[in-house]
């Protein structure tokens, strides 16, 4: 008898006219595409995109050279050297980022104990020639000038949880 | 002007008249057949997308309408690599044995009553010819690449249409029975009658319809039966070594074939051009002015969509199970109901045999 059942079953395509009535169903949905250009998806504070050096409200830049960025990058992206200014404190003389070797983990975000390197949410960015990707300090400053209010806000909202 | 036009034509010797009116014939299948090849891989690409709850592509030209344009445009642009110790000469005649039969089917077509480039009594034989040259063709082309996948694929996809246009066949004997005709124009006016849509020959050969449109899948080696160009095991199958215009030529054959398919199918099973609304009281006089073309383009429209929906429902049979659903279910299935068949045509059966 189940022999039999079977045997109807297969000849009349049912299981087959089954797998059409799903996917038959699927052609009227909801198609849920984003028109990428036009249309983005919403974005979290927490994004991690484009690294950036912030400076504090008076325009002195907030790195001091701890270096605690550099020892936790797990991919060894940043590169730091640091020298005494003139003034006596300890800065950076050069700060290098190699977008290519960083995985965007935000450990050096989260290691900096002056909030001086973030993570912005910029991620549109894209390089023409070779040697473009290593952000450079200055670039890294001019990005945190950019886009420093979007930054502050972001930073503000996650405060509580951090 | 015109009058003139008529004196110059009527001077011509009537043999030159006959071949460019032939050709003129030929010019206005071919490049409708071209056109919605090159439109069908939009909707294919389209349908696809909208089952997988995408929309597909919209962006050259309004609503994506010139994609295939563009398609084509960089397959044109594209160079022809002929690989090293390839068979030049049989490398480029593989393509062109593929898509020559494609169209060449076309002929024996009826889009309408007396619509047809060639009225051959013996339009079905000519018919499985024309589809069964195509597999030529595939052979060539997978031996003239002088490359593994390409001669594996050719292989498979040579082995799995040889084996379907054996149900294929016995499905068309059980039409050719029913119709008492070898002329596809005759087989459609067979399906003629007071009953309309009853009619036809898709409730008496039920069985064969869906045999005959199966194997058609198989045939054209569409998905689930694509195992001619598995990516996983054999790349491209037969056309890895194909680039450029030779490449397009197969992909043109592949839809023309698909095209092929469905209207033989709309013709054989479906009523062909005949209104689906003939016999019912209001319906088929409201329906009455519609030209007989329109319907069978339905008709065949419908079936190219469900061989873009079966493409995005099934996953690929294995080879054994293609082997085993061939040989072992079809043929038996087919070689049945010609005997029920002949059985109806001896008892003369209903609307379709008496």
């Amino acid at each position: 008898m189940n022999m039999m059942r079977h045997y109807v079953k297969s000849f009349m395509l049912w299981e087959l006219l089954l797998g059409l009535k799903l996917t038959g169903k699927y052609f009227f949905a909801r198609k849920i595409t984003v028109q990428y250009p036009e249309e983005k998806t919403p974005q979290s504070a927490r994004f991690r995109g484009l690294h950036a050096l912030r400076r504090y409200p008076n325009g002195e830049e907030r790195c001091i050279a701890c270096k605690l960025c550099e020892a936790t990058c797990p991919a060894l992206a940043i590169t730091i050297e640091s020298d005494q200014r003139d003034d006596g404190t300890r800065r950076t003389t050069r700060y290098d980022i190699d977008l290519f070797k960083c995985v965007y983990c935000g450990l050096c975000e989260e290691a900096c104990p002056v909030d001086a390197i973030v993570e912005t949410r910029e991620f549109e960015y894209h390089f023409e020639k070779r040697g473009e990707q290593i952000m450079t300090k200055d670039k890294l400053l001019v990005v945190g000038d950019r886009l420093e209010s979007q930054i502050a806000a972001d930073r503000a909202e996650d405060a509580p949880y951090r | 002007m015109i009058d003139a036009l008529l004196t110059m034509w009527n001077q011509l010797p009537e043999l030159l008249q006959t071949i460019i009116l032939t050709v003129v014939k030929i010019v206005a299948i071919v490049v409708p057949i071209m056109l919605s090849v090159a439109y069908l891989t939009l909707a294919e690409r389209k349908v696809i997308g909208y089952i997988q709850v995408r929309i597909g592509p919209n962006r050259v030209g309004p609503k994506g309408l010139l994609q295939p344009i563009a398609d084509g445009l960089k397959l044109a642009l594209k160079e022809i690599i002929i690989p090293t110790n390839a068979n030049r000469i049989l490398f480029i005649l593989g393509p062109i044995l593929t898509l020559g039969p494609a169209l060449a089917a076309w002929a024996v077509i009826p889009f309408d009553e007396g619509m047809v480039l060639a009225n051959v009594d013996a339009g079905l034989l000519y018919i499985l010819a024309m589809t069964s040259m195509g597999v030529y063709g595939v052979i060539i082309a997978g031996w003239s690449s002088n490359s593994k996948y390409a001669f594996l694929g050719a292989l498979r996809s040579s082995a799995q249409v040889v084996s379907y246009e054996i149900a294929m066949g016995f499905a068309l004997v059980g039409v050719l029975m029913a119709a008492g005709s070898l002329n596809l124009q005759e087989i459609v006016l067979a399906q003629k009658g007071e009953w309309g849509i009853v009619n036809w020959f898709m409730l008496p050969l039920l069985p064969l319809f869906v045999v005959y449109f199966i194997s058609g899948v198989a045939e054209t080696n569409r998905a689930p039966f694509d195992v001619a160009e598995g990516e996983s095991e054999i790349v491209a199958g037969f056309h890895v070594e194909y680039s450029g215009m030779t490449f397009a030529v197969f992909f043109l054959a592949e839809y023309a074939n698909m095209i092929l398919i469905a209207v033989l199918t709309s013709i054989m099973f479906m009523g062909g051009w005949l209104s689906p609304f003939e016999g019912i009281p209001v319906l088929g006089a409201l329906f009455s002015w519609v030209p007989g073309i329109v319907w069978l383009l339905l008709k065949t429209a419908f079936f190219l969509f469900l061989f873009l929906w079966f493409r995005a429902t099934f996953p690929r049979y294995r080879y054994d199970q293609i082997m085993r659903l061939g040989w072992k279910v079809f043929i038996p299935v087919t070689i049945v109901w010609i005997v029920v068949v002949g059985l109806f045509i001896m008892g003369q059966v209903g609307p379709w045999f008496d």
